[in-house]
């Protein structure tokens, strides 16, 4: 769901960014090291904990064997999904390009399903050494993350069937439903204009915002289905899509027009980020540790 | 009479055609010619029954290139260069536990279900699209006698296998999923496979017959099923069986 926290987590233990990781939603997991491991943690703060030791997100860490990470739940007033990078090759099942989880085909990822208590997932471990170090993304280099976000859209393919809906589209706030789940969120806490506009079926793509008839908008997410026939009124640029997959039901959401250049320019920053990778950490003290084993 | 192209997001175009040059294969012929001559940074491609969704990377393609190819495809999509497509021939077994609406779908027609039968098998069929679910394929289009809406109320799980009608199509579920299409009968056919290349068994632009598995007496046709080899001699007994029957 949130690419940049997925690349940021990969960067932080020198996997390419599109490496297979764990997706942690809301928290409520504990993950036990079965080996020593460089690890990764990026996105939301979900209190973290290392063994007893607190463990901030957007860093990198050393996992002893025999640790265990805690994620209790959201702390502070945003967040919903951390991504969990191991320094190394997570084993996961691969299917039409893909180590994710399709879990609609139950296929992908672990055995095509969300991970349950008492999985074991496989890691080949990438042999560190404290050169690899110890770092971190400073917030000047991560997506601006908030509780109540304004996404930036721009106009959808039939903002101009239904003027009114985009026009209240953006002077409305909402709430994700409790219908809310990797493929979409549906958005409550105010109604668009209801309509009656039946269309063949077109591709669709995450960000879309779709209005069927009863004037209830769907965010579509990452695990969109690639064709839907109601009318896409707007679409949230790429660069706030990470913003959008932070957000758990009930959470509060606005939008707010933009145009092309800017969605451009927001894309280009994050992938520069991206490129000149993570800081390291000078406080050195945690080099001690990558230096032990 | 060109078609329009709109944004979708930043990193994605749709290309949507009047329903005259849709219906001759526009977005299909469009798909074939962007596949032939590919641009870089262009990721993805999603064919529809009007439309074609281009999806890339903003930041490697070339934005102009790209709009001067979609806007010359829009206004003249090369129809004559539609891709050939397969011939696929998918056994069905019509009405009964397997076709539940069969006998309702020929009610409202004001037919006969061996009529619908004989109508739905006689009429080749073009994958016009997949959507919806993993390797779902919408095929097009039915004789007007075989037109009809979707179900008033959904069903929440229809089996896997099942061959439905609705608006002019002829659709078959992958796997259980909810639909609202009429179920006029069911297929042993594997229509997606993660592990296969492509995963899809039908792809768009392929041509679809349905055959009556029941009026075979009784021998099973499995002619699309992958990686069961038994499925495949029933195949192959079948293609000398009909050499043999001329």
């Amino acid at each position: 769901m949130d690419r940049f926290a997925l690349a940021a987590a990969n960067r932080l233990v020198g996997n390419r960014p599109d490496a297979p990781a764990l997706e942690l939603t809301a928290g409520g997991v504990q993950i036990r090291f079965g080996a020593p491991m460089l690890i990764g943690l990026a996105g939301a703060d979900l209190d973290a904990q290392l063994d007893d030791a607190p463990l901030a997100p957007w860093r990198s860490a050393i996992a002893p064997a025999g640790s265990v990470l805690r994620l209790r739940g959201r702390r502070g007033d945003w967040g919903g999904r951390a991504y969990l990078a191991v320094a190394g090759e997570l084993a996961a099942e691969w299917a039409v390009g893909s180590a994710g989880t399709c879990l609609a085909g139950g296929f992908g990822g672990y055995q095509g399903r969300a991970l349950r208590a008492g999985d074991r997932i496989t890691v080949e471990p990438r042999s560190c050494t404290a050169a690899d170090g110890m770092r971190w993304w400073p917030v000047g280099r991560r997506p601006a993350y908030c509780a109540q976000p304004r996404l930036r859209v721009l106009p959808g393919p039939q903002h101009d069937m239904l003027p009114e809906a985009w026009e209240q589209l953006l002077k409305t706030a909402f709430q994700v439903d409790q219908a809310a789940s990797r493929q979409g969120y549906r958005l409550a806490g105010a109604t668009l204009p209801t309509h009656q506009l039946s269309l063949p079926s077109f591709g669709v793509v995450p960000g879309a915002i779709q209005l069927p008839p009863d004037g209830q908008p769907i965010l579509l997410l990452a695990d969109a289905q690639t064709t839907g026939g109601y009318p896409v009124i707007a679409v949230v640029i790429g660069a706030d899509l990470p913003l959008a997959a932070q957000l758990l039901p009930g959470d509060r959401l606005a939008f707010t027009a933009t145009d092309l250049a800017t969605a451009h320019a927001a894309l280009a920053e994050q992938a520069a980020w991206l490129a000149a990778g993570p800081e390291d950490d000078e406080s050195g003290q945690l080099l001690a540790w990558a230096g032990s084993w | 009479m060109s078609g329009r192209i709109d944004l979708m997001g930043e990193a994605a175009l749709l290309v949507r055609w009047p329903a005259e040059l849709a219906a001759a294969g526009a977005p299909l012929a469009a798909m074939a010619a962007l596949q032939r001559e590919p641009l870089p940074g262009v990721i993805d491609l999603v064919p529809a029954i009007d439309s074609l969704l281009v999806c890339f990377d903003p930041l490697a393609v070339d934005r102009d290139h790209l709009t001067a190819r979609l806007q010359m495809l829009a206004a003249h999509p090369p129809l004559t260069a539609l891709p050939a497509g397969r011939d696929v021939t998918i056994p069905v077994r019509y009405g009964g536990v397997d076709g539940p609406d069969l006998d309702e779908v020929a009610t409202q027609l004001r037919l006969t279900p061996h009529e619908v039968i004989t109508l739905h098998t006689a009429t080749e069929q073009r994958v016009l699209m997949i959507g919806f679910a993993p390797g779902y394929p919408y095929l097009g289009w039915l004789p007007p006698e075989l037109h009809l809406p979707r179900r008033a109320t959904p069903r929440v799980a229809v089996p896997a296998g099942s061959v439905a009608i609705a608006a002019g199509m002829t659709g078959i579920y992958p796997t259980t999923l909810p639909g609202g299409w009429h179920l006029i009968g069911r297929t042993d056919v594997t229509l997606f496979d993660p592990a296969a290349d492509p995963p899809a068994l039908l792809q768009p632009g392929d041509r679809v017959r349905f055959v009556n598995a029941e009026a075979q007496r009784g021998q099973r046709r499995r002619g699309g099923k992958r990686k069961n080899a038994k499925g495949a001699e029933d195949a192959k007994r079948f293609e000398r069986k009909d050499a043999e029957g001329g």
